[in-house]
């Protein structure tokens, strides 16, 4: 039989109150091989009886070192990492990278390009919150929303798999456009999918919304102020659940947002119930803006026409000597940006989600981070956790809609 | 006492075990079918027209697997608590009638295994033995989450027990006997459920409880405790614990319909088909019963820990108090 080492709490001391240290309160290893947890987040947990006493989030256990791998590939290269952050927002990491490397280049985005972009932006906020209602109430114990909301969300992939090939892993938007227009079935997918929603929603609602047991298990549960969300630089569903309406698709409007007419839901208690009717309505929101994108979708091109920087389209390569030398630089060296830095932000279904580049000029960015919104969104667990139950802090990790790779680049 | 007689009385125990333990298989597939149907799922079908032998096939998976005891826990224990809560399960049913007496190879035979005329207070009794086993196991495994698994089915449990005895007592006093079979006599017209639909109600709420099913799944509620008590369980051992999850939703629901639901006596007049009509009412009603579990774990969130507690202790407890005083008083007054 093997010896099992165990970590004495003295080694913790910095953590945990001294209570633990006498044993008075018990020490509780919540992760990362944890079902509810949402992936590898490690909570260590001082419990005095069932009452949390503190909380403490341990990350790092899903650090693929995105960001530095970033480094040693060119723009185009790098940009096939960014799906892998916060895999339930693919398009939404690919369409801020982008947003950057166009920043940085100057180039131009054709309107049907960037009506597209905010068409798939708001899917994969919808996506991105299906999932969500289904764990966050699978986490109390509503094991058939889960299923329900993964029904719902099959037809979104699907809809990204005919655009990109690709159900999760997209790299569809790309600098300058995307790469290449949707096919003809995205229209009637789109409006099937638009014309069915709504009442699947009002499906959810009608199980959770008024559900004794539901309203019990979230409200006033994992209050957090205001401030204490600009404190911690908290952003998203929820920072708009504690009653400030932020929104980065308003405050700081990309892709031609400003154009569209839309609300921000918002709340003012604060609690696990506010966050989750601020997603609930946020999806109903992003039924508004794709109704409005498909309405007002432009024929024409969806790639800038700057062939420095875009490659030309596979037609023109037999036909023009130009295309050709463009093609093969494109694609065997990439492209060298100008020195200089830039930082770009859009609204992710989490909250703020930003990158900053540096380049030195040449084809590889010197530098690339990522401000995710899981990261300071995380900070606020301790916080919001403190004197609740065990049982909340599942129902606590559910409501701030943590994505691990998000959190750990 | 004749040798045919202890025959009938070991062939009807067997009966009984295996009835409860192939019962429990079908309760698993059963549930799965359900849950499935209802979570727009297709459900377990692969092994065996319509999935039959889906049961067969976790059997055999179980017994193969390796049995891990965890290094720290306290092995004896450990062993003896699946053990603890298995048997009880098993044998609560034999005060359950089935049916009046039928003829079987020409000699008469009542379809119960006993009628104890404290058979009641026997249910009451060893569903109470069943707690040990699972504080047992939480206890010995040295685990936090399974200890705490423990001691919240041991408080829950034992909550709820004190409602569940006053709801069984309702059906007792109406019928003016503890035995089974004389509270199942005089349903013949009119069920419990009629007159009593408050003790019902808390019988239905606090058996839930008692068996640890959703919505009061406290006990094992994966997103908390992983796996609560049996945590570190493996193989056939963490089995005799799902095995004893199920024959006790078999159990509880043979016992309800029983007291309150005309048992074998009601709707059929139970001397059709020879006596056969007995079983055929009984089992109907535990199949709805089982139906209306497996459709509530699919609809309700959890509970939370300490709301369960308040409603058992604030709000079952006093409601079955005071429904038993004034049934008492309204059959003092009628005139029984």
């Amino acid at each position: 039989m093997t010896e099992i080492r165990e970590v004495s709490v003295d080694e913790l001391r910095h953590l945990v109150s001294d209570r633990a240290r006498s044993g008075e309160t018990m020490l509780l290893n919540m992760g990362p091989q944890h079902p509810s947890t949402h992936g590898v987040l490690r909570l260590l947990l001082e419990l005095d009886g069932e009452t949390v006493v503190s909380c403490i989030p341990d990350i790092g256990f899903l650090h693929t070192g995105v960001e530095k791998n970033m480094e040693s590939k060119n723009y185009q290269q790098a940009e096939v990492m960014t799906d892998r952050l916060d895999y339930l927002n693919p398009i939404g990491n690919n369409l801020v990278y982008s947003l950057a490397v166009e920043k940085l280049l100057d180039l131009d985005v054709p309107e049907r390009a960037q009506v597209i972009r905010v068409i798939l932006a708001e899917l994969t906020r919808i996506n991105s919150h299906l999932v969500w209602v289904g764990t966050s109430a699978l986490d109390l114990g509503a094991m058939s929303l889960f299923l329900y909301a993964m029904r719902e969300r099959e037809l979104i992939l699907d809809i990204f798999e005919m655009c990109a090939g690709q159900r999760m892993m997209t790299t569809y938007v790309r600098p300058g456009g995307l790469w290449r227009d949707v096919p003809v079935e995205f229209e009637a997918a789109v409006r099937d999918f638009l014309a069915l929603m709504p009442a699947r929603l009002d499906e959810y609602e009608r199980l959770l919304n008024n559900n004794p047991l539901f309203l019990e298990r979230t409200s006033q549960i994992g209050i957090i102020s205001k401030e204490d969300c600009l404190r911690y630089a908290a952003t998203g569903p929820v920072l708009r659940a504690a009653g400030m309406a932020y929104d980065l698709r308003k405050a700081r409007p990309y892709s031609g947002y400003e154009t569209y007419d839309f609300d921000i839901p918002t709340e003012t208690a604060g609690d696990v119930r506010a966050r989750y009717l601020v997603r609930m309505a946020e999806m109903r929101q992003s039924l508004r803006i794709i109704q409005q994108g498909m309405d007002r979708l432009p024929y024409g091109p969806v790639r800038s026409n700057n062939r420095k920087y875009v490659p030309p389209p596979r037609s023109e390569i037999g036909v023009s000597m130009e295309a050709l030398i463009h093609h093969f630089k494109l694609w065997t060296e990439g492209f060298s940006a100008p020195q200089g830095s830039v930082y770009a932000t859009i609204e992710s279904p989490r909250g703020e989600l930003g990158v900053f580049l540096e380049s030195d000029g040449g084809p590889k960015p010197y530098r690339v981070h990522f401000r995710t919104p899981t990261f300071p969104n995380l900070q606020i667990m301790p916080l919001l956790s403190r004197g609740h139950f065990v049982a909340d802090v599942v129902a606590i990790i559910g409501s701030i809609d943590i994505v691990l790779g998000d959190a750990d680049r | 006492m004749d040798a045919a007689l202890i025959w009938e009385w070991v062939i009807k125990s067997l009966f009984i075990i295996l009835f409860m333990t192939a019962g429990f298989a079908y309760v698993t597939l059963l549930e799965r079918r359900v849950l499935a149907r209802m979570q727009v799922r297709i459900g377990p079908n692969r092994a065996g027209p319509f999935g039959l032998l889906q049961p067969v096939a976790d059997g055999v998976k179980l017994i193969f697997k390796e049995e891990l005891i965890p290094a720290y826990a306290d092995k004896f224990v450990f062993v003896l608590a699946p053990v603890l809560t298995v048997i009880p399960a098993l044998i609560i049913t034999a005060v359950v009638p089935w049916g009046p007496q039928v003829m079987l190879f020409g000699r008469p035979v009542p379809l119960y295994l006993v009628d104890l005329n404290i058979g009641v207070l026997y249910i009451v009794a060893v569903t109470s033995i069943s707690v040990y086993g699972i504080a047992l196991a939480g206890w010995s495994s040295n685990n936090k989450y399974a200890t705490m698994g423990g001691l919240r089915a041991t408080a829950q449990m034992i909550s709820y027990e004190l409602a569940l005895g006053l709801a069984m007592l309702a059906p007792v006093m109406m019928a003016g006997s503890m035995s089974m079979v004389d509270v199942v006599e005089s349903q013949r017209t009119l069920p419990f459920i009629v007159l009593q639909p408050v003790a019902f109600l808390i019988y239905f709420m606090s058996s839930l409880a008692e068996i640890n099913r959703a919505p009061f799944d406290m006990p094992e509620a994966e997103q908390e405790l992983t796996a609560g008590y049996h945590t570190e369980y493996s193989g056939m051992k963490f089995a005799l614990f799902f095995m004893a999850e199920y024959i006790k939703m078999i159990a509880v629901a043979m016992i309800g319909s029983t007291l309150f639901l005309g048992g074998y006596a009601w709707p059929l007049p139970p001397e059709w088909l020879g006596g056969f009509a007995g079983p055929i009412n009984l089992l109907a009603k535990v199949l709805v019963w089982l139906f209306v579990i497996i459709w509530l774990r699919a609809t309700l969130p959890r509970i939370r820990y300490d709301r369960l507690m308040f409603y058992g202790w604030k709000v079952l407890f006093p409601v079955a108090l005071v429904n038993i005083v004034i049934t008492a008083v309204v059959i003092v007054l009628v005139g029984g």
